[in-house]
């Protein structure tokens, strides 16, 4: 070949036939601040309008993408500006419909997911917070693939415990509303401490109301990629290691930067980041589990698993970072249990516990991630989860969510089934020493000290 | 627009001479063949320019996949944008 050599092109056949490289998805933010309206039913019309207007190609353009490059691109989804500041100008408590229009013009443009059913309310609660988290389980419920996020805390704003005790009750509500299908619906609600205004990825993706009127954002995939990469380095130190995940890295987020280019320059809307995180599914061969294992783990879970992830998360940024002119997201390696089937064969063999999941969420994006607990864990155990990973990502400055399914009627040791990308989640333990005391205080936790750091 | 189109599979008479022919087909022009056989398994990369194709690429790399298909062969055709991208700076 004039430009390339013959195991160049076939390393990018065989990433993409054999170790599951795809992008994981194409975004499109949209603003939808200029749909407020007084009258909800305006509003929701609006809203119906702006989105299928502005993401009526969207689909096509990502499926030409796919074609002409050969790259699997997983999902096309849409972000919008959080709900509860459109919806707060109308005269309504019930904020229901709203989702619903928000379904409706996904089910229109053919889009997998739209996020933003969401509130942000690390500091304080308006009355549109408050209506759009009380709307959350029966929206999250009566739509098909809306998605809702909660950000109830911030470094700089610290938490607040309020909307912490209110989020526990709502997901439990949430859960009962699903009961039919495992809880299901908690699958589509995410609780963020520092969430971010620019994530491609679901369940937490919304517009930021800093972003333009329209942006592309793109998340890329890839661990399969690592780990066969991985394989050809057995037993040597961790200084090659880190140089084998930073080039594979590198090579990823640039197929990922030229499809969010192509995408951008195709709707002629303005490209805003790649995500770097390593995405998992629940597919064998497309684990973050198992790079963690291949690195000399006997199992995720075991001593040693945080410092794996650790130096994982941070050579995929190293190597990221040059390939992409605009980083952003949530960048990282996720560790979502029901979506990665090494993660599942570590929670279902016992290696792999809560307790560690948090202790990991500490060195990589993003938190405790698809996570099934038993249906009787009480809505105060669940805040208690909720308040110890966002004082984690709090004190860390960094992303951290939790999406937590109190599966109905199921016990340690059931499996509760979501299926396609949602993968499996071996129903984990939870404490069963009470956290009410604590959640029933309220008020907020005070911001932390940014120096003297140790 | 050029595009790199690889074939592999298990070897057999003449896999050149029919994707040439399809290829030729729909006017697309070949810059450039390598090929050889790699662990018992036919491997041909080939540079095209298909510019002047007779039908639009996503169609062509169907085309190209299903005549894979038929032969017990996987091709593939990208455009040549997506490894300039992961392999050159």
């Amino acid at each position: 070949m004039a430009m390339f050599n013959s195991n160049e092109i076939l390393d990018t056949i065989h990433m993409i036939d054999q170790q599951h490289l795809d992008v994981r998805t194409i975004t499109m933010g949209i603003s939808l601040l200029d749909c407020a309206d007084p009258d909800p039913r305006a509003a929701c019309r609006k809203i119906y309008d702006k989105i299928t207007r502005s993401a009526k190609d969207l689909v096509r353009t990502g499926e030409d993408i796919e074609a002409e490059f050969g790259i699997p691109i997983v999902n096309k989804r849409i972000s919008v500006t959080p709900i509860a500041l459109v919806a707060g100008a109308s005269r309504t408590e019930d904020y229901v419909p709203f989702a619903v229009a928000l379904d409706k013009a996904r089910a229109e443009t053919g889009v997998n997911f739209v996020g933003g059913f969401s509130a942000l309310v690390q500091k304080g609660m308006t009355s549109a917070d408050r209506n759009l988290i009380r709307s959350l389980p029966e929206a999250l419920a009566a739509t098909e693939l809306v998605c809702g996020s909660v950000n109830v805390g911030s470094t700089k704003a610290g938490i607040n415990m309020d909307a912490v005790a209110l989020m526990g009750r709502t997901i439990k509500e949430l859960a009962a509303r699903t009961a039919d299908q495992d809880g299901f619906g908690c699958a589509k609600l995410v609780v963020f401490c520092n969430a971010v205004e620019d994530n491609p990825f679901m369940a937490g993706a919304f517009h930021g109301v800093s972003e333009g009127d329209r942006v592309i954002n793109v998340g890329v995939s890839g661990p399969g990629v690592v780990h066969h990469a991985l394989q050809s380095v057995k037993g040597q130190p961790f200084d090659v290691v880190a140089e084998t995940i930073k080039k594979t890295a590198f090579r990823i987020t640039r197929m990922g930067q030229l499809v969010a280019q192509e995408a951008s320059r195709r709707l002629d809307v303005p490209f805003g980041i790649v995500d770097l995180s390593l995405a998992p599914t629940p597919t064998v061969g497309d684990s973050v589990a198992r790079i963690l294992e291949e690195m000399g783990l006997e199992t995720c879970g075991t001593h040693g698993t945080t410092a794996a992830l650790a130096m994982l998360n941070d050579a995929v940024k190293k190597g990221g970072v040059m390939a992409s002119s605009h980083v952003g997201g949530l960048s990282g390696a996720f560790i979502p249990v029901s979506e990665d089937e090494g993660m599942i064969a570590a929670a279902s063999s016992g290696a792999l516990c809560l307790d560690k999941l948090e202790a990991m969420t500490c060195v990589c994006s993003v938190g405790l991630d698809m996570i099934a607990v038993p249906g009787d864990t009480t809505a105060e155990t669940l805040s208690a989860i909720i308040a110890d990973e966002a004082a984690v990502g709090m004190v860390n400055s960094k992303t951290t969510a939790v999406r937590l399914i109190p599966a109905p009627g199921k016990r340690v040791g059931d499996t509760v089934e979501f299926g396609g990308l949602l993968g499996s989640a071996p129903v984990m333990p939870v404490h069963p020493e009470s956290s009410a005391d604590f959640v029933h205080r309220g008020g907020r936790i005070p911001a932390p000290m940014q120096s003297l750091k140790n | 627009m050029r595009a790199i189109v690889t074939v592999i599979g298990k070897d057999q008479v003449g896999i050149i001479a029919r994707v040439c022919a399809l290829l030729a087909e729909q006017g697309i022009n070949v810059l450039d063949i390598s090929q050889t056989i790699l662990q018992e398994y036919f491997t041909m990369i080939m540079l095209v320019d298909a510019s002047a194709s007779k039908v639009p690429f996503a169609q062509l790399v169907s085309l190209l996949e299903a005549e894979g298909r038929e032969q017990g062969l996987v091709i593939h055709a990208q455009r040549e944008d997506i490894f300039n991208a992961m392999h050159r700076i």
